[in-house]
């Protein structure tokens, strides 16, 4: 099951040279960029592992995308995505977000109902990979 | 992959931009006009005073960078040419300043995205711990990215005392990025060159990739003069008729004494001239005109512990 989250989710993964112009578009606006890896996709962690730290002060794509490079080859099948933070007063936000790597192969989640009293049902999501150990689940 | 909605079409799909035919005549002229890399060059001249061997330097690069565009667009492919230079110099001999018209020179001609300057010292690359060098020198040149990362006095990277000083992780990262992402960024290392030359001898494989060494020669007095003048005028100061020689005379005097540091000695004189002059128009006059306040007079210099031989 194709994961889609954040900005650009219902479109095909980018291309190199589109995540190039999202990336100056990004920087041309002032928004510093971030890269976050996972191996647990699920919808409610948000926080993913922080691939160095947020990148300020640049004026050009390429530093980026050396990091994204970076980040693929240690992690060839985790998801990645690129973070860019409007840290304008008033906004202080996430401004676009996009996933830049995914596995080849997603098994997606794994629907759990739980009976609760008074014939009540609780509904989990859970993600087949996660039955894994971290490291070795995609 | 098939068409998405409303996608354009990706950048790779598109067809490539016409290739002129084997028989067209290009103007050069026109192409050096709208590349605009004459203005530039111009200010180089104008702004620059000496420097002759800089400036040649320069303009064979503009040139080669020119010539390569055109030749590309009849289809002719040829390696983007390694811009990697090495300045070396006395102190105060324009480095910088050089550094900075490159970087726009470089932008104005397409080699260069951005073209901005970003100035190093070994403080900004190299860490205090194990670890910490890596992510800080990778830091600096993700910065300069789509400009020019310059590192002023780069042997103080290479320590050859200490062994495990971590400067030489840092001259690793600089190598990886200045060979494989030339496109992306041009290093610039400055210097004085006696230890420029024993930092190249102890790093071989930074000496070769670096394709420019250029030498910025010591100005001359007259040189020198022209250059205060230019100071002035920029701050909006004259000198009187008489301060001219006075002003000669300081500048042959300071360069005999020891930590002569070219220009940048030369802005010192004006500097304190200014304090004198200021501090003089408030002794003595209770009224000035707009020429009392531009015009240095001849004791403003003359009072400079430079004459009095020490």
């Amino acid at each position: 099951m194709r994961i889609t989250q954040g900005t650009f989710s219902y479109l095909p993964d980018l291309t190199d040279e589109e995540i190039t112009l999202q990336i100056a578009y990004a920087l041309d606006n002032g928004w510093p960029c971030s890269i976050e890896y996972t191996d647990d996709p699920h919808p409610r962690n948000s926080y993913w592992e922080m691939w160095g730290l947020p990148m300020f002060d640049l004026k050009d794509p390429a530093g980026v995308l050396m990091e994204l490079n970076e980040c693929r080859r240690t992690f060839p099948n985790h998801y990645v995505r690129l973070n860019t933070y409007d840290a304008r007063y008033g906004r202080q936000t996430t401004a676009l977000q996009f996933i830049v790597q995914r596995p080849a192969n997603e098994p997606g989640f794994r629907l759990t109902r739980q009976e609760t009293a008074d014939r009540q049902v609780r509904y989990t999501m859970h993600a087949y990979a996660t039955d894994r150990p971290e490291g070795e689940r995609y | 992959m098939t068409a998405f909605g409303m996608r354009p079409p990706a950048p790779g799909e598109e067809s490539p931009p016409e290739l002129l035919s084997p028989d067209t005549v290009v103007d050069l002229a026109r192409e050096r006009a709208e590349s605009q890399v004459d203005e530039v060059l111009d200010a180089l001249d104008t702004e620059l005073v000496g420097l002759a061997p800089v400036k040649t330097r320069i303009r064979q690069i503009a040139a080669l960078l020119l010539v390569d565009r055109v030749r590309a667009r009849f289809g002719l492919e040829a390696a983007r040419p390694s811009l990697h230079m090495c300045f070396t110099g006395s102190p105060g001999t324009g480095k910088t300043t050089v550094a900075v018209r490159l970087a726009e020179l470089l932008h104005r001609l397409g080699y260069l995205r951005k073209g901005h300057l970003v100035s190093v010292t070994r403080d900004d690359l190299v860490g205090q711990y194990v670890g910490h060098t890596a992510p800080k020198t990778k830091e600096v040149l993700k910065r300069a990215m789509g400009g020019v990362l310059f590192i002023d006095e780069a042997y103080y990277l290479y320590r050859a005392e200490n062994e495990r000083d971590y400067g030489q992780e840092a001259i690793e990262i600089l190598l990886q990025v200045m060979e494989n992402q030339r496109d992306d960024v041009v290093v610039v290392l400055a210097g004085y060159a006696d230890r420029m030359d024993s930092f190249f001898s102890s790093n071989p494989g930074m000496s070769s990739r670096i394709a420019h060494h250029i030498d910025f020669p010591d100005y001359d007095t007259a040189e020198l003069e022209e250059i205060g003048l230019l100071m002035l005028a920029r701050e909006g100061y004259g000198l009187a008729d008489e301060t001219g020689p006075v002003f000669r005379s300081y500048i042959e005097l300071r360069r005999e004494q020891p930590r002569f540091a070219n220009a940048r000695s030369i802005r010192n004189a004006i500097e304190r001239a200014r304090l004198r002059h200021a501090s003089r128009l408030m002794a003595t006059a209770a009224k000035v005109d707009l020429a009392a306040l531009t015009t240095l007079r001849p004791e403003d210099f003359r009072a400079s512990r430079v004459f009095a031989g020490g």
